[in-house]
């Protein structure tokens, strides 16, 4: 059985992964991970927000990888196994989100600015059972 | 009226990874700076510590702490805790007590003992900590430096030589300094062959943790004239401004940068300088040294551009130029900065003030700017902390 890391942050609803962030009712800013019930824009005293599933791709504004193993909380496999990171640029809510990106791809599969989906994957099997994250993942090109 | 304040002495205990009490490391480095400068103990007024998060209650009240082991004499205290910027903080709070009147003469001092590898988060389950959560997910302090690092090769060109080649001008800087812990000449080879440990960064490029100290002694002009010490160097601007809303640049320790739909994006790093250059009537044409916060060797050259030493784009460039090794027209960490010492958090930014004012007095031996007449440090930590500092003749 299968859980999120962090629950409430990430659904796979629909068959469609994304993350779910929030939207100030006032001012229209996004936030994530969601706001709590105040606005951070310093010119507006929001109180009241909806939630806001995230664009599901952007654009690959940077990338990198872990080749040690975090200190906990993160919780790895024996032995380790490195992994890749990507902030991506979503334009719609014009804001750059973390993540690891899917296992399997490397730092040389990866370039500033190519598309980038967002999935859902294993982070880590634990004792309390499987813990699921976002992850991404460059997009496929057309017809390959 | 001047709003300056002048450094009267400075002084440190030698960055390493000695592992003992950091209470210790506070008081020879407070020690030394009140000999530095000539300014008995008991005369000190107000004792301003900057907190040190990893050494339990008597680090949370660093002030008190060194306060007491110094043998209390009835001085007002302060704590201040800013991440990286704790150092300039605790400085502020002089400051602000002797441009009040409150005090005339002021010691600021930190010191830190840190545990060995990664630094981590607070223990617990806290899914509402940042700091906590991006750990959860295996998001680490290199992290951070290793995005940007890349961003800048994907946008302004930057390579890896000119990486290593900040590594080893700092290493060739630190070389002679005795308060630095590695004092060695590193080459580009040696760079390139440490492991890797976020791409494109090297172990070597990146700072370690260290333990250390660092102090100064700091008052009114006209205590320092009372002195016979009017020519002593002058602090004239302490900028410690938070971020503005919306940032532009993903900051640690953060898993998103704010939305910018409705506000403009700003960079935080520049807007540190920035204050500091308006606050000392001063521009970056008039800074003839630096000390800035190179967590990785990659972030010396975002540091050049922005503290304006260059335009956005063209650190690279200025360093292939040779204008920051000393010699040229801007040496930058003439230290050996972080890649020298490695970081001693509450220390730090005090330990760039102490090289200021040793480059200020013509007293920084082989590393000395020659004449040198203003200088400016710079910093970035965690949660919106940052300052930047102007020290002049």
């Amino acid at each position: 059985m299968s859980t999120p890391v962090l629950e409430g942050w990430f659904s796979d609803a629909g068959g469609q992964a994304h993350l779910i962030g929030s939207r100030c009712c006032k001012c229209g800013t996004y936030y994530f991970p969601k706001a709590g019930n105040f606005c951070r824009n310093p010119d507006c005293d929001g109180t009241e927000f909806e939630d806001a599933p995230l664009s599901r791709s952007g654009k690959l504004w940077s990338y990198t990888n872990a080749s040690y193993q975090p200190p906990a909380p993160y919780i790895a496999a024996e032995p380790f196994i490195p992994f890749a990171i990507a902030a991506v640029e979503l334009e719609r809510e014009r804001m750059v989100v973390l993540g690891q990106v899917i296992s399997g791809v490397g730092v040389d599969a990866l370039q500033v600015g190519m598309p980038m989906e967002l999935v859902i994957e294993t982070l880590s099997v634990e004792a309390g059972g499987e813990k699921t994250v976002w992850k991404w993942k460059p997009v496929a090109e057309q017809g390959s | 009226m001047s709003r300056d304040i002048a450094i009267l002495g400075v002084g440190m205990h030698p960055w390493g990874k000695w592992g003992r009490n950091f209470v210790e490391y506070g008081v020879a480095a407070a020690r030394a700076a009140l000999a530095d400068a000539g300014v008995k103990w008991r005369d000190i007024q107000f004792v301003s510590g900057a907190a040190t998060i990893r050494n339990g209650y008597p680090g949370f009240v660093a002030g008190a702490t060194f306060a007491q082991a110094l043998g209390w004499q009835g001085a007002a205290i302060n704590t201040s805790y800013a991440a990286c910027a704790s150092g300039s903080q605790a400085l502020a709070a002089a400051r602000a007590a002797i441009l009040a009147g409150n005090a005339e003469v002021a010691l600021v001092v930190g010191a830190d003992t840190t545990p060995k590898g990664f630094l981590a988060p607070a223990k617990g389950e806290r899914p509402d900590d940042p700091d906590w959560v991006r750990f959860r997910i295996g998001i680490t302090n290199p992290t951070y430096f290793a995005l940007y690092a890349r961003r800048r090769m994907a946008l302004y060109g930057d390579t890896l030589e000119d990486f290593a080649a900040v590594k080893v001008k700092n290493a060739e800087h630190g070389f002679s300094n005795p308060n630095a812990r590695y004092r060695k000449k590193f080459s580009a080879a040696d760079v390139a062959a440490s492991a890797m440990v976020a791409d494109p960064l090297r172990l070597m490029d990146i700072c370690a943790t260290s333990d250390g100290g660092a102090a100064l002694i700091v008052c009114s002009l006209d205590y320092a004239k009372r002195m016979g010490k009017a020519n002593a160097p002058r602090i004239a601007a302490i900028s410690t401004v938070t971020p503005s809303f919306a940032s532009e640049v993903l900051e640690m320790p953060d898993l998103a940068t704010d939305s910018a739909v409705v506000a403009e994006p700003h960079r935080y790093r520049a807007a540190l300088p920035a204050r500091a250059y308006e606050d000392a009537g001063i521009g970056p044409e008039d800074i003839n040294v630096a000390e800035v916060y190179d967590l990785s060797t990659a972030l010396e050259l975002d540091w050049y551009e922005d503290l304006q030493l260059c335009k956005r784009g063209e650190g690279a460039l200025l360093l292939r130029s040779g204008a920051t090794r000393l010699g040229g027209r801007v040496p930058v960490n003439p230290s050996g900065g972080l890649a020298c010492f490695g970081e001693a958090v509450p220390a730090q930014a005090l330990a760039q003030v102490c090289e200021l004012a040793w480059q200020m007095r013509g007293e920084a031996g082989v590393r000395q700017v020659p004449g040198a007449s203003a200088g400016i440090t710079a910093n970035q930590g965690l949660f919106g902390h940052g300052s930047s500092v102007i020290v002049k003749r």
